[in-house]
């Protein structure tokens, strides 16, 4: 007990009085397994709606649904061929078949998990000092505010190569978002440079992941239409040979094969150009969505992110440098650091130097 | 320079936290990571401007460095990309080497510039890259001279 010296001569009793409570309470308690507090790591007071495996190492949004039913058919349709097409086109045609649809097939399922696991570049939310140095400097550029008045939206403006850019305060995390960052309703999260959140790969598409993602449907594209190809070529070999109702009922599976593969071409070789077209103009779908550089908004409107060039903007997006993740999801819980405010409030920061409670 | 310290560590231990200042990105490049160089009025009286100036254009410097986009970097991109980024599990990508360096900057300048006059800069990457946190001590001796968070710190765009 440091710091009471001041009060009277009662001080001392008191003292002895405390110290026989301190000394009471620690004997009943003093095990080693309460007696250090349990320290935790980032990833489980982290206040977005993610969900974490490995001790942190994986991030993935909340629902994961729809990401286990793309493994299960690139995984079932991927097996099937390497099972019942492959040995008939390696011993009829060539080896070389099967080993390009096997590294194929390993360069989807890599850059899938990549594209899932990975922190697709979440921004952390402020901490209270910070929040509220924001607030001080909104409140005194917006001025006093009188009983009816309504203060304007919270947005500052920044001009970009010579572009005019907006940028927004985020109610959930508490900082303004910096140019192309945008919060994703369903993580709860702000994400940098957030491309959009994809229910397949089970995780949103940001600037960590973008080419991750990228090259996923590249090479799913390629794969789908390889396999496509080659059930066919098979089919139409062994119908040659048997007649095509034989052919079929001696590989079942083609069928299956073939009807998945279909299905699969249109909509995965289109959102491949979509993404192509979006990365040689260095453009994210949120911003092609919403209009953002187009010229039907006004004359001068132009993409101030674009290098102007077609390869360089591919080269930029695929080949440029991995920003290192902003959330340190493996990094220890400092006991005496004040966390972020979790919840929003409707009110605004209330900031306070304490430690703030850990669950949300 | 009202307040001495000698170094971090009686920094940490006499001297207690007055204030926080905020140093914001420059977003007039774009995306890239670059730190607004304008002195705050708050550290006025704490620093000379130059000393200041100095540390966040070396900061800028090297986050340039880190995501310059040229022949290193496409080379670093493609082995990648041929290694199913499996690469990166034995060695780091050269945007780490660099943020090695700036806290290793950042804890030189800490110790020789910042704590002798009762400042302490927090790594950007603790704060999400968003902010240089600058932590402002006052001394327990001393009078409570701290400006308080209450003044009206115009620091407007």
């Amino acid at each position: 007990m440091t710091g009471n010296m001041h009060l009277g001569v009662e001080e001392p009793i008191r003292e002895c009085q405390y110290n026989q409570i301190c000394t009471h309470n620690s004997s009943t308690m003093d095990t080693p397994h309460t007696k250090k507090k349990k320290i935790k790591r980032k990833w489980q007071v982290f206040p977005g709606r993610n969900k974490f495996y490995c001790n942190g190492r994986i991030m993935m949004a909340k629902q994961t649904g729809v990401f286990y039913l793309t493994v299960v058919l690139i995984l079932v349709t991927s097996g099937l061929f390497f099972a019942f097409d492959c040995p008939f086109l390696a011993s009829n045609l060539t080896p070389a078949i099967p080993a390009i649809g096997g590294v194929l097939f390993i360069f989807v399922m890599g850059m899938l998990l990549r594209a899932s696991f990975s922190d697709p570049g979440v921004l952390p939310r402020a901490t209270p000092e910070e929040a509220a140095d924001i607030e001080r400097q909104i409140d005194t550029a917006n001025g006093p505010s009188g009983p009816g008045y309504r203060p304007p939206p919270r947005t500052r403006e920044v001009l970009i190569n010579g572009q005019t850019v907006k940028l927004k305060y985020c109610f959930t995390c508490k900082i303004f978002r910096p140019p192309r960052a945008s919060h994703c309703s369903l993580c709860d999260n702000c994400v940098e440079r957030f491309d959009h959140h994809c229910p397949w790969v089970g995780n949103c598409v940001g600037r960590r992941n973008y080419r991750f993602f990228y090259l996923f449907i590249l090479s799913l594209s390629l794969l789908t239409i390889f396999i496509f190809a080659f059930v066919i070529t098979h089919v139409i070999l062994r119908s040659n040979r048997t007649g095509f109702l034989s052919a079929l009922k001696d590989s079942p599976a083609s069928v299956l094969e073939v009807v998945v593969c279909f299905f699969s071409i249109w909509s995965i070789v289109g959102l491949s150009g979509f993404h192509t077209y979006l990365i040689s103009s260095n453009q994210t779908t949120n911003e092609d969505i919403k209009g953002s550089w187009s010229s039907k908004r006004g004359k001068g409107n132009y993409n101030p992110y674009s290098y102007g060039n077609l390869i360089t903007n591919c080269c930029a997006a695929l080949c440029g440098p991995l920003p290192p993740s902003l959330i340190d999801r493996r990094g220890f819980v400092q006991p005496d650091t004040p966390q972020p405010v979790a919840q929003t409030n409707g009110t605004g920061a209330c900031p306070s130097n304490q430690v703030q409670s850990h669950m949300t | 320079m009202a307040t001495e310290f000698h170094n971090l560590q009686e920094l940490r231990h006499s001297a207690s936290l007055a204030n926080k200042v905020f140093i914001q990105r420059d977003y007039t490049d774009g995306t890239v990571c670059k730190f607004q160089t304008k002195f705050p009025s708050e550290l006025d009286s704490r620093i000379e401007r130059t000393l200041f100036e100095d540390t966040v254009k070396t900061l800028n410097n090297y986050y340039a460095e880190a995501e310059k986009i040229g022949g290193q970097s496409y080379l670093e991109g493609c082995l990648a990309c041929l290694t199913v980024y499996l690469i990166f599990l034995c060695i780091e990508t050269r945007y780490e080497k660099v943020l090695k360096k700036i806290s290793w900057y950042i804890q030189e300048q800490n110790e020789k510039v910042y704590a002798p006059r009762g400042l302490l800069i927090t790594d950007p990457i603790e704060r999400g890259m968003r902010v240089i946190e600058i932590s402002v001590y006052e001394d327990h001796g001393s009078s409570g001279s701290s400006s308080g968070s209450s003044t009206t710190s115009s620091s407007g765009r």
